[in-house]
């Protein structure tokens, strides 16, 4: 038993193509009480070898963006506006039929929770084999033959013995590496991660991205991690979105964006989590909580909290402006908020 | 595991503590270890960090301390007593004094109880405490303002509180019966960084105006560190290394405090690290490694590591920083004779 070892300095990788390219999405949810705004123009894009991370607190609609682009929304959703396009073909409003043939081996989804997200009746080799199976016509024989390669190559330890399991016969860890190898099947060219190791202890969620970054550089995909973890971040995307209330509050390369914040929600953010540096030192924290998505305000949403708030934040939204090459904030004051 | 320079005895101490549970596996009785000779001291006003993956007894410990379960040998002393010898009257006061924050703030509260109600119901069984109503609904109104709400939220319920809020309500109803030790199972692991903040300073003002002791039990290293004066490293039903927290966690003896370390993601360090990934997961409690626990994902581990539990080796810049190590980091730690 060995540990290894590794690089973790992989921020100046050459970029490739634009895999996926959000613009304008709007997403409302119907409720009893009227309908609501989640998601409100959101833009962003994904270039293949890169890890993009959607960064945001819970009910920012940083994950109903992800199953919005995924197509796997509730049927009170609905997406008001925007384009998603994949490999420059835009989803919305595509014909299921074709969006299933265009999107199901391009675009894939690896969720939080991996022991919902697979069938507790069926084995891990048959679902590993579906992709094989729809998108590829393989026979059974093949598909399992794929099947068994994708455990190996997801680091499940006996894959032809234990391609027959159940889930539940695997631990969290690898049911997660399971979900993954489901997802890159078919090597897309996008893959959505939610919170993948949220639910994993930090010595497993070490291996899991990991494996995601192999997987990544191996297959060359865009990655568009989906995460509250700011550490994280920092450590494994190479640009970085922040959503606050359903909107862009500020967006562009990790280093940029965590060392020089244009956004005062994203120096709070930064200012919030404990550093090694101060301990037993009061922790800087946002006063008050995220609004309600039928209250966000029309104009800045983040002028309750803020501390720079001035009469022109409670009348006009600031639009999400370049302040620097690459690196977006949607203030009207982005030059007074340094660190 | 204390610096021995305590001149005045611990608020609690723990000795050898081990609990088994018997559990069906695979259609066999089998025993699950979920305790396995676990000793820690915690002083008044002191803040001791817990930390482990899921499965490596952190909470079976809490419960245990809290006497939601009797364990099955070694010793602990709270305040010079045993608690699981009390009995009556007595026993009623030990369990005034130790008191527990959960981690799900909306499980954790009865929607069908006001927040005076809630923060009260300690009360009804430790009368003597606040004899009259009135003292009653002026003590609630001073802990309301204590952690940082208002008076007139007694008569809000659960559901008209944020999770933060909700959060800050379970300590008051910790705080009721003026304890002098709270276990703190992931106090802020459901709730949001802004959030999450502003309860750990709250936790932090608490301690120094009150002087109670936490037993901080989180997976969180950046929080652990953040709120411990000093930290308890978990594995499998065993401490396996132990100290004040900067030494231990920044120098630390044990390969598996030191992987931990390397695993947690941090904005300090990030792009700036080797980082140390363990190979597979951690064992079964059912049917643990011989020898040291962590021996099948450890890179140092040796033939040695197989047979017998590793001794007790000693950091010698740091008096009181000790790991269970055949192996340690640090060649400059001694074992112990």
């Amino acid at each position: 038993m060995t540990a290894t070892s590794l690089d973790l300095d992989g921020a100046t990788r050459p970029r490739g193509d634009v895999a996926l390219d959000v613009e304008n999405l709007s997403v409302d949810i119907r409720t009893p009480f009227g309908t609501v705004r989640a998601v409100d123009s959101v833009s962003f894009t994904a270039r293949r070898g890169e890890t993009v991370a959607l960064l945001g607190e819970s009910g920012c609609g940083k994950s109903l963006t992800a199953t919005s682009i995924v197509g796997l929304v509730d049927p009170v959703v609905d997406i008001a506006d925007g384009a998603i396009r994949l490999d420059g073909e835009d989803l919305i409003g595509m014909s299921p039929k074709r969006r299933r043939a265009a999107a199901g081996p391009e675009l894939a989804i690896v969720f939080q929770d991996a022991l919902t997200a697979l069938n507790p009746v069926y084995t891990v080799g048959t679902q590993l084999a579906e992709p094989f199976r729809i998108h590829r016509g393989l026979s059974r024989k093949e598909a399992r033959a794929e099947a068994i390669r994708l455990m190996e190559r997801v680091g499940i330890p006996e894959p032809e013995s234990r391609v027959d399991s159940y889930p539940h016969q695997f631990s969290g860890g690898m049911r997660q590496r399971l979900l993954i190898a489901i997802a890159v099947a078919l090597s897309p060219a996008v893959l959505l991660a939610d919170e993948p190791t949220t639910a994993l202890d930090v010595t497993v969620q070490a291996q899991i991205m990991k494996l995601l970054r192999d997987l990544r550089e191996e297959r060359d995909m865009a990655v568009v991690l989906i995460t509250h973890d700011l550490a994280l971040v920092a450590e494994q995307a190479d640009r970085v979105v922040v959503m606050y209330a359903g909107n862009v509050v500020e967006s562009g390369p990790v280093d940029a964006v965590f060392s020089t914040p244009k956004h005062p929600y994203t120096k709070g953010l930064l200012e919030s989590v404990p550093v090694a540096a101060e301990r037993g030192a009061d922790l800087k924290s946002i006063g008050g909580a995220p609004p309600e998505l039928s209250a966000i305000p029309s104009a800045c949403v983040y002028q309750d909290r803020c501390p720079l708030v001035r009469d022109i934040c409670r009348t006009d939204r600031p639009p999400l402006r370049e302040v620097a090459e690459d690196h977006a904030a949607a203030c009207h004051f982005s030059e007074e908020v340094s660190r | 595991m204390n610096d021995g320079s305590t001149t005045h005895q611990p608020l609690l101490s723990v000795r050898d503590l081990t609990k088994t549970f018997s559990v069906r596996h695979a259609g066999k009785t089998k025993t699950l270890r979920a305790l396995d000779g676990v000793s820690l001291e915690l002083h008044r006003g002191e803040t001791l960090g817990l930390v482990g993956e899921s499965g490596c007894g952190k909470s079976t410990l809490a419960r245990t301390l809290l006497m939601l379960e009797r364990p099955d040998s070694g010793s602990i002393s709270f305040g010079g007593v045993d608690p699981h010898a009390l009995s009556g009257k007595d026993l009623l006061d030990f369990r005034r004094r130790v008191q527990m924050v959960f981690q799900d703030p909306f499980a954790s509260l009865n929607a069908r109880m006001s927040a005076g109600a809630i923060i009260s119901e300690p009360w009804r069984t430790h009368r003597s405490l606040y004899p009259s109503s009135r003292d009653r609904a002026a003590r609630v109104r001073e802990l309301l303002h204590l952690v940082g709400l208002r008076p007139s939220d007694a008569e809000k319920y659960p559901q008209e509180f944020s999770g933060g809020q909700r959060q800050r309500l379970g300590i008051a109803r910790a705080l009721a019966l003026n304890p002098d030790l709270i276990v703190c199972d992931e106090p802020v692991s459901a709730l949001d960084l802004s959030v999450q903040a502003q309860v750990l300073n709250l936790l932090n003002d608490l301690q120094q105006e009150l002087g109670v002791a936490y037993l901080f039990i989180s997976h969180d290293l950046s929080v652990v560190r953040h709120v411990a004066d000093r930290v308890a490293v978990m594995y499998l039903g065993r401490v396996v290394e132990g100290g004040a927290t900067e030494p231990t966690f920044d120098e630390p003896l044990h390969p598996y405090t030191s992987a931990l370390m390397s695993a947690a993601p941090s904005l300090d360090r990030a792009g700036k690290r080797e980082q140390i990934i363990l190979e597979g997961e951690i064992p079964s409690p059912i049917n643990p490694p011989s020898g040291c626990r962590f021996r099948t994902r450890c890179w140092r581990a040796t033939e040695e590591c197989a047979t017998v539990t590793p001794p007790l080796v000693h950091d010698d810049a740091a008096p009181g920083h000790t790991a269970e190590c055949f192996h340690p980091l640090q060649p400059a730690a001694a074992a112990a004779s």
